[in-house]
């Protein structure tokens, strides 16, 4: 028998070395507003030096999700689920006043005109800024969602040790 | 009228660009360099000395010009 050791996800080790204000952020939302609001203060509290983690689970996890990706799961339930819960960053509803899509357009349309980042460019300022993401698991697995139908960059999926690892570190941990 | 050695023009952009703009840029600059940032969203009145006290670097001071039209002048001194 043979035993390989595998490098955990999160570097407990790393946590502990540095200590730069943390934050963690959980994303359980998919909608547009909430995804704006969780990644103007990732990507803000980057820019003033901080560490960062987001935590993706349930429809948060349309906001990482490729556009157009389909479900992996093999069951006919979870099937058409996937089916009806779609991913992409940019096609993500509001929470209010989304019209069947129609809100969300004119909402995206005056975001242009005034200079404001949409939703995947808030995503890739945060890669750039270096801000960890990770995908929870269990709700990958509830939800049919594969690791490859992720977008680059979000390839660490761990659970609520994890988590709670970080965030007991953290000083500002955020529910959205 | 505080003298600057670079400038970053913010101006149309909202909160959180201004903040993420002037994290990018100070780091062309070397130590005891003055970062001259516009904007014209008054958010950063109280953002700028908030980033500056949590990143460590001087704010030196902030100036508002009324016209033609309303511009902030952030500056910041690089600490390190």
């Amino acid at each position: 028998m043979t035993t390989t050791q595998v490098e955990p996800t999160a570097m407990l080790a790393d946590l502990q070395a540095s200590k730069p204000d943390r934050v963690t952020i959980v994303l359980l939302s998919g909608d547009m507003d909430k995804a704006m609001a969780a990644f103007i203060i990732a990507t803000g509290a980057a820019a003033m030096g901080m560490h960062v983690t987001m935590f993706f689970t349930f429809w948060g996890l349309n906001v990482i999700r490729k556009p157009g990706a389909t479900s992996a799961a093999k069951d006919v339930l979870r099937k058409a689920f996937g089916w009806l819960n779609k991913g992409g960053a940019d096609g993500l509803p509001l929470s209010k006043f989304n019209f069947g899509g129609m809100g969300t357009t004119m909402m995206k349309k005056v975001m242009r005109d005034h200079h404001m980042p949409d939703v995947p460019e808030l995503i890739e300022t945060a890669q750039d800024l270096g801000v960890n993401m990770i995908a929870c698991t269990t709700t990958l697995g509830l939800l049919g969602i594969s690791k490859e139908t992720l977008i680059d960059g979000v390839d660490q999926l761990a659970g609520v040790s994890t988590y709670l690892a970080e965030a007991r570190q953290g000083s500002v941990n955020l529910f959205i | 009228m505080i003298e600057s050695d670079v400038t970053l023009d913010t101006l149309g952009y909202f909160c959180p660009m201004p903040i993420i703009l002037t994290s990018k840029k100070i780091k062309e600059l070397t130590t005891g360099q003055v970062l001259e940032v516009l904007s014209d969203d008054e958010g950063i009145k109280k953002d700028m000395p908030a980033w500056c006290q949590t990143t460590g670097h001087e704010m030196v001071g902030l100036e508002e010009e009324v016209q033609p039209q309303k511009v902030y002048k952030a500056y910041v001194k690089k600490a390190r």
